[in-house]
């Protein structure tokens, strides 16, 4: 299951409707092994593509040396699609190559680009070819609190 | 030339776990050879018939090697090569 704080739900959903049609990409990093995603960290989509997405390299390597400097690692790695569902593509699958990370997903299709509010966000795990979906649940305020 | 490797989470089952190596060479192939003798497996996730593969980055003191010569980029002592995989799909 994959815990994310409502304002960074938001806050990813908007981004993919700003960068629409093109993808939207980023991450939500947080402390290492914690698995509690905390700092909203929207990335450069280099390809500018409506079909493709890759962190732009320069940024990739930045992003990395601040994560390893504050012992984070990317807890989830977020992108759109923005004319098909929110489920992960065959190149989504055989490019996944974190496997400690949750793989989130919104999709802007069909006019959802336009309108307001909260769009679904769907999260999987993707090992070594093998995706599995896992339940979202947005909760307010802290996603520190493990109330199970 | 003696030079740190930094290893993704990814393929530290190479390492042993270990998030950084040493390796030796005065060009990029020459360390990932070297790096080969002492961690099999870990030089054909980073280069397929001799170049880098297309989505995984390698840089050289912060420097994207695909723009300073890819694998024949030459090293120097205590230099520091990261290996990151690209974050990318459809």
């Amino acid at each position: 299951m994959l815990r994310l704080d409502r304002t960074i739900a938001a806050a990813i959903v908007d981004h993919a409707r700003r960068d629409h049609p093109d993808e939207a990409c980023g991450v939500v990093a947080g402390p290492a092994g914690s698995d509690r995603p905390l700092r909203h960290v929207p990335m450069l989509n280099a390809a500018l593509s409506p079909t493709f997405y890759e962190f732009d390299s320069t940024e990739l390597l930045a992003l990395y040396k601040e994560m390893d400097a504050r012992d984070e690692e990317p807890v989830v790695i977020y992108h759109s699609h923005t004319a098909t569902e929110a489920y992960p593509s065959r190149t989504d699958i055989a490019l996944a190559q974190e496997p400690n990370s949750h793989y989130v997903l919104v999709s802007t299709a069909g006019g959802a680009h336009e309108g307001e509010g909260l769009l679904p966000l769907r999260s999987y795990r993707i090992v070594d070819g093998e995706v599995s979906e896992e339940e979202v649940r947005l909760v307010d305020g802290s996603v520190t609190e493990d109330t199970e | 030339m003696a030079v740190e490797v930094r290893v993704p989470t990814i393929l530290r089952t190479y390492t042993g776990g270990d998030k950084a190596v040493r390796g030796d060479g005065g060009t990029l192939a020459e360390v990932f050879d070297d790096l080969d003798a002492r961690h099999p497996g870990l030089k054909g996730r980073v280069v397929e018939e001799g170049d880098l593969r297309r989505f995984v980055n390698v840089y050289v003191n912060d420097e994207d090697v695909r723009f300073t010569g890819g694998l024949d980029t030459s090293l120097s002592d205590g230099d520091t090569v990261v290996i990151l995989p690209a974050v990318a799909g459809g």
